[in-house]
């Protein structure tokens, strides 16, 4: 049985009915067309899907959709603006930190939210704020100095 | 030196302010009016015959609109190499291996596809199922395919020179066992793909694949249809690594299910799909044995390998050639004999996978050189220097090394790493280990016996004059040759890079092997230059008639025309072109002719511009059996230098820093090439530490996710020094060779070789996990009493 919920996606307000078994993954990929956030498993281990849900990162595959009734949601897609890519997003174009590009969005929100709560963290700390994202061609090494480039 | 104006920059990749704001496409995000979705009805039995099968059950769902098994697919056999086409798309009477394809359905929803197969009906015979080499060798073993008795899938022979004499006349001889285990490709992108038939009978394949023109030709075999008739077009992919480097039985499926409903049908693998397919590193067991002179020259390699080659022959023919073939360099090596087997077994199947073949050959080598060179006395990283080819250098089973920076790559390492400062002077429980590798520039010969050319490429001008399309098949899938082939372009054109827009990966586009072997920068960039180069001698030709300049007086350099002797008159181009493009904002008012202008010259004069570029290696290589895996145009080599620290307690194992030197030719763009050796040394990491598919005693995967089968995280990652070493590489485009493949060869016997620096104990079986370490050096100190 679908129910309807209501939930804030990247500052527009959703009022969408959701099946009570489906992913909020699955919502955004397949109902709302914001397939920039990617899928590598289905079941927590990768990363690609991570979304930044009430000021946290999770992993949508995770999150069943009929949580986020009243949630606030922030994707991929809502990083760049009409002036141009979000200064996370330039540094992993300058620094090479995209390869094939499936890890680059649950990598960009996970970044994002660690530079968001702390604005210089080591590089240790860069480390562990990524480390739930599995990157299999970077090595991780550009991403890191993407990431680090961006403290203050 | 050439100069250059866009190639060896750090030039930003085309593809990645799409790809860093999810606007980028791979294959799942594509949706079709219309679409059905598809799901595979897979063996749950290593090895059983096919009794019934009773489909109507899910043909009766509601939302099914096809079933289809092998009476639908036919029994055409397909594979990689022709001499193995050992599968058919649907088990016909029996399975081989859990995970074999038996059906697949076609409905409105992946709900439903997944009921449906759940409703198909199949009745088993169980057959014994074998799953080592041990147990697929012994006599009167369950066989896999009729035609291969003992399940010996392919076997190669192969001496040069005199090994025995040769042994004999060594003062020090070695002989060592290395093990590794299965490794996954592990891609974060799943597979997927969506096929479609138009009303013509045209199909159109969307694959996530490394080689669209292999999967083309094998969906038109197995679907018996014209080649002109099937599209294969690759969106972004997810990476590749060698497991998507063949047309997969999904792909044949999602076919057969769109002409059976005529809908577009979408299919995707879930990540234990993905562990079932495999089709990734082969589990190697090489036994090999070294002679050398007390001074350190080598004289002989023996070389044994026995490979666990899984249900299916995938790559494995050229596998178990590579496993022996690219052992003949980085060192002079006169003699050199090897008999390599692979062997069928009731598990999924191996292919290729970075560095295909000859990673954990090179592990087992360069471990028995430091050990040699331990004997000797002498340090390991001397050995090497005293052994090693030079540019122009043949090895003893005929690769030619037609540059080769290996001594500035070890140089790089030496320096970089503080090698002289370390070695030997590190405290107990550190240490420093150094090897080398090679490989190769793209594979000599196509998969398939062919005159082909590996690559073609068009290079079109746009009319206004402004803008260069590249148009090729080759595959991006990740790597950065998009980038690298629109950056060719524009050297050789003599435009800024910002003026070259690319498409690739797609059949309608011409010939491309694809994304395998190391091979695009070389090959597919040649064909690229020439076709650039084309272009620009067409616009040339036509300004030369109109200034009355000869062409060879004449240059293209960041966009402008250049004059050698005199500056001709341009104003009557100049007013042509203006008057042609009144209102337009981009109009030229430099002081020199621009590439724009006389482009529009050229095309008003002679229609469309179109530069044609095509490529295919010299021929290479010896006339011996099997001489032609092996052989490239080019050699790619590297160094590298592993620091780690081992806690003797318990046996873990971290890897602190790791010093890597690479010579790819000319790099077309630092930045990419860095990445590739970055990514190279973290897969090598995994395979060292910790990367195993492990399997229970039916033949299922037990570590089929990435939360148990474990590759390497941020927080494995340690610091890596890349240094990019660049000799100028005579058969390549602008002197570039390989990086992508080549970079993983060290990896794992530097860490091995650091690891016994640390604490004296050689291990060798892969991975390291902290229990097999432990094991080793309780063992080891068990038998030092
Ligand atoms: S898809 Fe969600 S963690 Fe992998
Ligand atoms: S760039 Fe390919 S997985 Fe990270």
């Amino acid at each position: 049985m679908k129910k309807i919920i209501s939930v804030t996606i990247n500052n527009e307000i959703y009022e969408i009915a959701v099946e009570p078994n489906q992913t909020l993954a699955d919502l955004l990929r397949y109902d709302l067309g914001l397939t920039g956030t990617k899928k590598g498993c289905d079941t927590g281990d990768c990363g690609a899907c991570t979304v930044i849900l009430d000021g946290d990162v999770v992993n949508s595959c995770l999150v069943l959709a009929i949580q986020t009734d009243g949630s606030v949601v922030d994707t991929i897609e809502g990083l760049a603006t009409e002036e141009g890519l979000h200064p996370i997003q330039e540094a992993f174009v300058e620094k090479g930190a995209i390869q094939c590009g499936y890890c680059s969005p649950g990598m960009i929100m996970s970044a994002k939210n660690l530079l968001d709560k702390n604005t210089n963290p080591t590089e240790q700390e860069i480390r562990e704020g990524i480390s739930g994202n599995l990157c299999r061609c970077t090595g991780y090494q550009k991403i890191i100095e993407a990431i680090d480039s961006q403290k203050s | 030196m050439k100069d250059f104006d866009v190639i060896r920059t750090r030039a930003h990749r085309l593809d990645t302010p799409d790809k860093a704001t999810g606007k980028a496409v791979y294959v799942d995000d594509i949706d079709k009016p219309g679409m059905l979705y598809g799901a595979l009805l897979q063996s749950p039995h290593a090895h059983a015959n096919i009794i019934s099968i009773d489909t109507s059950k899910a043909e009766a769902l509601p939302g099914v609109k096809a079933v289809v098994t092998s009476k639908e697919a036919g029994s055409i056999k397909y594979g990689v190499s022709p001499a193995r086409y050992d599968e058919t798309v649907f088990a016909i009477d029996k399975v081989r291996y859990v995970g074999d394809e038996i059906a697949a359905v076609a409905a409105i929803s992946l709900e439903i596809a997944q009921k449906a197969v759940a409703l198909i009906e199949v009745e088993y015979e169980i057959l014994p199922a074998v799953f080592t080499i041990e147990d697929a060798m012994k006599d009167g073993a369950p066989q896999l395919h009729e035609d291969f008795p003992k399940n010996l899938c392919a076997e190669v022979h192969h001496e040069f020179g005199d090994v025995e004499k040769a042994l004999a006349e060594s003062d020090i001889v070695k002989t060592t066992t290395v093990k590794n285990k299965r490794q996954d490709g592990a891609c974060i992108e799943m597979q997927g793909c969506i096929a479609e038939f138009d009303r013509r009978g045209t199909l159109t394949l969307v694959s996530g694949t490394q080689v669209p023109h292999y999967v083309q030709r094998t969906v038109a075999m197995v679907l018996g249809m014209d080649i002109g008739k099937v599209r294969v077009k690759k969106p972004y992919v997810g990476a590749g690594f060698g497991i998507k480097a063949s047309a997969n039985p999904m792909e044949l499926a999602c076919c057969i299910l769109a002409r059976e409903t005529n809908k577009p049908v979408k299919m995707n693998y879930t990540r234990d799909q993905v562990f079932k397919l495999a089709r990734a590193r082969h589990g190697f067991t090489h036994t090999i044995t070294t002679g050398a002179k007390k001074d350190g020259t080598l004289m002989a390699l023996k070389h044994e390998c026995w490979l666990d080659g899984g249900a299916y022959s995938s790559f494995g023919i050229a596998t178990v050639y590579y496993a022996g073939s690219l052992l003949g360099g980085p060192y002079k090596l006169p003699n050199m004999k090897y008999d390599g087997y692979r062997v069928y077994n009731n598990k999924p199947t191996c292919g290729a996978q970075r560095g295909h073949g000859a990673v954990i050959a090179r592990a087992t080598f360069e471990q028995q050189l430091d050990m040699i060179a331990g004997d000797l006395g002498m340090d390991p990283l001397e050995l090497r220097v005293k052994n090693m080819m030079e540019a122009g250098d043949t090895t003893c089973n005929d690769l030619n090394m037609s540059s080769f920076g290996m001594a500035e790559c070890i140089d790089a390492v030496r320096n970089g790493s503080g090698w002289d400062e370390k070695k030997g002077k590190m405290p107990n429980g550190k240490g420093i280990g150094m090897a080398c590798g090679f490989f190769v520039s793209g594979a000599g010969y196509p998969i398939y016996r062919s005159d082909t050319y590996h690559g073609t490429v068009i290079v079109k001008l746009t009319e206004d004059g402004g803008t260069a399309l590249v148009y090729t098949a080759s595959a991006e899938i990740g790597q950065g040759s998009d980038t690298a082939f629109a950056m060719i372009a524009a050297e050789a054109l003599g435009i800024p890079l910002e003026n070259v827009r690319l498409e690739s990966g797609d059949t309608d586009m011409g010939v491309d092997l694809g994304a395998y072997s190391s091979r695009q920068t070389l090959m597919t960039g040649h064909a690229t230059k020439e076709a650039a180069e084309h272009a620009k001698a067409q616009v040339l030709e036509v300004l030369s008639g109109l200034l009355n300049v000869p062409v060879e007086e004449m240059d293209i350099k960041n966009g402008f025309i250049e004059f050698k002797n005199e500056t001709p008159d341009i104003t009557d181009i100049r007013t042509r072109y203006i008057k042609e493009h009144r209102g337009w904002i981009d109009n030229p008012d430099s002081e020199k002719l621009t590439f724009k202008e006389a482009s529009r010259m050229a095309f008003l004069e002679k229609g469309s511009i179109v530069g044609t570029g095509k490529y295919k290696p010299h021929l290479l290589g010896g006339k011996f059996k099997g001489a032609a895996v092996g052989t490239s145009p080019a050699y790619g080599c590297s160094a590298q230098v592993a620091e780690v620290s081992v806690d003797v307690e318990t046996g873990q194992i971290t890897i602190e820093r790791i010093t890597d030197a690479h010579d790819c030719g000319k790099a077309i763009n630092m930045t990419s090439v860095e990445g590739q050796m970055e990514g190279s040394v973290s897969m090598g990491i995994g395979e060292a530490m910790h990367e195993e598919v492990m399997f229970d005693d039916k033949g299922n995967v037990l570590n089929n996710d990435l939360a148990e089968y474990k590759i390497v995280t941020s927080m494995d990652m340690p610091q890596v020094d890349a240094v990019v070493v660049e000799s100028d590489e005579p058969n390549g485009p602008f002197g570039a060779k390989e990086v992508g493949e080549g970079a993983i060869m060290p990896t794992i016997p530097a860490i091995l070789n650091a690891v016994y620096d640390a604490i004296g104990v050689r291990v060798f079986e892969l991975p390291l996990t902290p229990e097999r370490v432990y094991w080793a050096i309780q063992e080891y100190q068990k038998k030092a009493g």
